[in-house]
C-alpha cells in the first residue's frame, strides 16, 4: 500500500501565498534577550558605590531590607552583617544608589535611627513599626571614601542648617548632655551638640547650636547660664518658684538672656567663647572680672562658716569663702583660723574704678594691697557676722568697724592678709554675758527667804479661817436652814396649822347659814320667839306607785 | 518490514483543527477547505520554533527567579521575595508542605519542561531514534503539567486582590511575576509547537 495514488474523491486544498518569513519566530528569543539585558544593564547603571559602616551594634539592623536614607529618601540599602575582625564593632555593608555617589566621601555621617525614648522626648516613632533605617548626614568634602564609622547617636545639628554654634566653658556640666535644649525665653532655639573636658582639666567646654534664624539674638554681650534644675527663693515677695521647663528639671538646659540696660547688640560671631554661669542671678549681673584672692586671721571659733559663704563689702557681695584652715601659734597658744576668700573687686562698681586708679597697677593687674592700704587705716575689718540667726551660719563682712584698734596691714604681701575685728556675733555674745551677769547681781536668795515668811504668814492666817471661822460659819448656816425648814412645814398645804384653819373656816360657814335660816324662820314665824317652834307635820305617804317591777322578770 | 502508510505516501493531508482529510496540494500555503486553516503535513518550522521560544522561555526565566516577584508589607514591615526566598520562608515558618507545592510549581516544572523539551529537540533533530515511547510520553508529561506551573502567578494575583489592609497588611506585585508568567506562557507555547510527529519520523525512514 506504499505507492496508492490520491483519492480522487477527497476534496482539493486551497492554494494560499505564504504571508511571512519563518525566521521571525526568532524574534521571541531575540526580545527576551534584549528585555534580559536591559535588566543587567540598568542594574549595573543603578548600581552606586558599596560602603562599609561600623557600628556598635547591628540591633534592628537586616541585611537586604534595611534602607538607608536621607531626608527620609532611600538612597540605598543594607546588603551585609558581619562583625569586624577585632569583634569590637559591626561591619554594615551598605549598596547606595547610583544617584547617592555624593554619599560616599568624608564627612558623611551614618547613624541608626531607631525608637529612642528618652528624657528630651521620644524619637524615631515611625520605627517602632517599619524598623531601623540608616539615617545620613552629607559633609561639604569631595574626598571619597568608603569606610565609615557609624555615630551611636543621631547628630544634634545636620550639615547645612542654618544657625550658628557657639563654645560655653563651664566648671562643670552638670546635668547637660547632648542634645540638652538652649532657651531664649523659655523657647527652645538650640541645643548643645557636644562637650569635652578642657585640656588642662579645669573646665568644660560645651559646644552649642543656635538654629537660625534665632541665633541672631545672641549678641556679644549675651549671658549664658545653666537652666537645670528649679530655683526656689523665699523673700518679701513670697515663694518663687523659677525652672526653664519641666523638662529641664529633669534633662537639663542652657538658657541665655542679653543682660539688662544698655549693652553690644552686635551678633556674636561663629564659634564664639561664652561662660557658662551657673544661675541666672549670677549670669546677669554685671561682669566679675577676673577673681582676686584675699586671706584673713580670725581668733574665735568660726562655727557657722561654709566654703562659699559669701564676702560682702558694705553689704555687696563680692566674693565667697574658698578656704578655712585651723593654725596654730605657740607663742600665745591659740588656734586662729585662717580664712581664705575670693573676691571680684570689680564687682565693686564705680568705686573699683576710683580705687584702682589710685592704687595702681602690679603684676599686670590692681595693686590690692594698696588699694585696701587706706581703707584699712580707716577701720576696714573683715569680720565674720551672722548671716541666719536660724541655722547660725556665718558670712565674712568687710566693713569699717568704729574705733577699731590700730591693726597692722602689710600693704607689699600676696596674698592680701586682711585684718579682722571680732565679729557682731562675739557682741552678741558679751551683751549676752551681761544680762547674765546683771540677773546673777538680783538677791534670789532673799527674796526667797522673804517670800517663804511671807507664805508661811498665810499659811497660818489661813489655818486660823478654817480652824475657827468657818465652823461657826457653818452652825450659823444650819439654823438658820432650820428656821427656814420650819417656816416652810407651817406654810406647806398639808401644815395642821392649815387644817385646823379650814376647819375653822368651815365651821363659821355652817354657823352663817344657821344664822340665816334662824332669821329667815323668824322673819315669818316671829311668834315662834315665844311659843317656840311648832312640831313638825307629820311627813305625806308615800304616793301609790309602786314600782313596777322591770318587765321580762316575770315568768 | 511492513509499516502503516503515511498521508504523504497515500498523497492526503489532514487539517489541524477540524480534522478534515484532504489531497496533498501542489504547492505551500494551502487551506483547508472546511475550516480555513492552514494545511501543514507537519506543524511548519517545528523545530525552530520550538527552540526559539525554549530559548526565550529560558531567557525570561533568570529575571523571574533574580527579581522579587511579592511585596508583603505587614505593619510598616516591608519584605520583598523573590521565588526561592519566598520559599524558604515557608519552609522555615512552618509551611514545608506549602513551601513543596511552591518550589515544584515555580521551580521544578519550568526546569524540567526546558529540560525535557530540549532533551525532544535535540533528539528529534538528531534523528535519534533512543526510547521513542518514553520521548512520547515526556511529550505528553510536559503538555500536561505546562498549566500548573502559572500557580506563582495566580497566588500573587490572588493576595494582590484580597489582602489590602491599607497599613496593616498589603500585598504587591513586582516584576518579576511578570517574567515568572511570561516565561511559563512561552514554555506552553513551545511545547505546543513542538510536533511529535517528527519523532517518528525518522523512526520511519529506514
Amino acid at each position: 500500500m506504499t505507492e496508492q495514488t490520491p483519492r480522487e474523491d477527497l476534496p482539493e486544498p486551497v492554494v494560499r501565498k505564504h504571508r511571512f518569513s519563518l525566521s521571525l519566530i526568532w524574534l521571541v528569543p531575540v526580545l527576551a534577550a534584549l528585555v534580559g539585558l536591559s535588566l543587567v544593564v540598568h542594574a549595573w547603571l543603578q548600581a552606586g558605590p558599596q560602603i562599609t559602616i561600623t557600628f556598635q551594634t547591628a540591633e534592628g539592623l537586616e541585611s537586604g531590607k534595611t534602607p538607608v536614607k536621607y531626608k527620609n529618601v532611600v538612597i540605598g540599602k543594607v546588603t551585609g552583617l558581619d562583625l569586624t575582625d577585632d569583634r569590637e564593632r559591626v561591619r554594615v555593608t551598605v549598596a547606595l544608589n547610583k544617584s547617592a555617589e555624593s554619599f560616599a566621601t568624608r564627612g558623611t555621617r551614618y547613624w541608626v535611627v531607631r525608637p529612642r525614648i528618652g528624657l528630651g522626648g521620644v524619637s524615631g516613632v515611625d520605627t517602632l513599626l517599619s524598623g531601623a533605617f540608616i539615617g545620613t548626614d552629607v559633609g561639604d568634602s569631595k574626598e571619597e571614601q568608603y569606610d565609615f564609622k557609624g555615630l551611636e547617636m543621631p547628630p544634634a545639628v545636620l550639615h547645612g542648617a542654618p544657625g550658628k554654634s557657639f563654645v560655653l566653658h563651664t566648671d562643670d556640666l552638670g546635668s547637660l548632655d547632648i542634645g540638652s535644649p538652649v532657651y531664649y525665653r523659655r523657647i527652645q532655639v538650640g541645643r548643645v551638640v557636644s562637650y569635652s573636658l578642657d585640656k588642662d582639666g579645669k573646665g568644660v567646654s560645651l559646644r552649642i547650636f543656635v538654629d537660625g534664624p534665632n541665633d541672631r539674638f545672641v549678641t556679644r554681650d549675651t549671658r549664658f547660664w545653666n537652666a537645670s534644675g528649679v530655683d526656689v527663693s523665699l523673700s518679701a515677695n513670697g515663694l518663687k518658684l523659677n525652672t526653664q521647663s519641666l523638662a529641664t528639671v529633669i534633662a537639663g538646659g542652657v538658657a541665655f538672656s542679653d543682660p539688662r540696660g544698655p549693652h553690644d547688640n552686635t551678633p556674636a560671631a561663629e564659634d564664639a567663647d561664652f561662660a557658662l554661669f551657673d544661675d541666672e542671678a549670677t549670669a546677669l549681673s554685671p561682669p566679675d572680672g577676673p577673681p582676686r584672692y584675699i586671706r584673713m586671721r580670725f581668733n574665735q571659733s568660726l562655727r557657722g562658716l561654709a566654703v562659699d559663704a559669701p564676702v560682702e563689702f558694705l553689704g555687696v557681695n563680692i566674693g565667697r569663702v574658698v578656704s578655712i584652715n585651723l593654725d596654730y601659734e605657740a607663742r600665745d597658744k591659740r588656734f586662729p583660723l585662717t580664712v581664705g576668700a575670693v573676691i571680684y573687686p570689680r564687682r565693686l562698681g564705680q568705686a573699683y574704678e576710683k580705687l584702682a586708679a589710685k592704687a595702681g597697677m602690679k603684676d599686670g593687674r590692681v595693686d590690692l594691697g594698696r588699694m585696701f592700704g587706706p581703707l584699712v587705716a580707716r577701720g576696714l575689718r573683715a569680720q565674720a557676722r551672722t548671716g541666719n540667726l536660724l541655722t547660725g551660719q556665718l558670712y565674712i563682712a568687710l566693713d569699717f568697724v568704729p574705733k577699731a584698734p590700730k591693726a597692722h596691714f602689710d600693704e607689699a604681701a600676696t596674698p592680701v592678709d586682711l585684718p579682722t575685728a571680732p565679729g557682731s556675733f562675739d557682741k552678741l555674745q558679751e551683751q549676752l554675758a551681761d544680762i547674765v551677769n546683771k540677773v546673777q547681781k538680783i538677791p534670789f536668795d532673799s527674796i526667797g527667804r522673804n517670800l517663804d515668811q511671807t507664805l508661811a504668814e498665810l499659811d497660818r492666817t489661813l489655818k486660823q479661817v478654817n480652824s475657827g471661822v468657818l465652823p461657826e460659819l457653818k452652825g450659823t448656816l444650819k439654823d438658820a436652814q432650820r428656821t427656814l425648814g420650819s417656816a416652810d412645814n407651817a406654810l406647806s398645804a398639808d401644815s395642821p396649822l392649815q387644817q385646823n384653819l379650814g376647819g375653822t373656816l368651815e365651821e363659821l360657814r355652817r354657823m352663817a347659814r344657821s344664822l340665816r335660816a334662824l332669821t329667815d324662820y323668824l322673819g315669818v314665824h316671829p311668834e315662834a320667839l315665844i311659843r317656840g317652834r311648832p312640831d313638825d307635820p307629820p311627813p305625806a305617804p308615800p304616793e301609790r306607785t309602786r314600782p313596777r317591777a322591770p318587765q321580762g322578770s316575770k315568768p | 518490514m511492513s509499516r502503516a502508510p503515511r498521508a504523504q505516501e497515500l498523497g492526503i493531508i489532514g487539517c489541524h483543527v477540524c480534522g478534515l482529510v484532504c489531497r496533498t496540494p501542489a504547492g505551500d500555503g494551502a487551506g483547508c477547505p472546511r475550516c480555513g486553516a492552514a494545511l501543514h503535513r507537519r506543524k511548519r518550522n517545528s523545530i525552530a520554533r520550538t527552540w526559539a521560544l525554549l530559548l526565550a522561555a529560558f531567557i525570561l526565566y533568570i529575571p523571574a527567579n533574580v527579581l522579587p516577584i511579592m511585596r508583603t508589607v505587614s505593619l510598616g514591615d516591608v519584605d520583598d521575595n523573590t521565588i526561592i526566598s519566598g520559599v524558604v520562608e515557608l519552609w522555615i515558618k512552618g509551611s514545608p508542605s506549602l513551601a513543596a507545592i511552591v518550589f515544584a510549581a515555580s521551580i521544578v516544572v519550568p526546569m524540567t519542561k526546558f529540560l525535557v523539551l530540549g532533551t525532544l529537540l535535540l533528539s528529534t533533530q538528531r534523528g535519534s531514534r533512543w526510547a521513542l515511547r518514553q520521548r512520547a510520553s515526556l511529550y505528553r508529561a510536559v503538555e500536561f503539567i505546562g498549566y500548573w506551573s502559572m500557580l506563582d502567578v495566580f497566588v500573587v494575583a490572588l493576595l494582590t486582590a484580597l489582602v489590602r489592609f491599607g497599613f496593616l497588611s498589603q500585598v504587591e506585585p513586582l516584576p518579576g511575576v511578570v517574567f515568572f508568567g511570561l516565561t511559563v506562557v512561552l514554555t506552553m507555547f513551545a511545547s505546543m509547537s513542538f510536533d511529535p510527529r517528527l519523532m517518528w519520523d525518522i523512526s520511519d525512514d529506514d
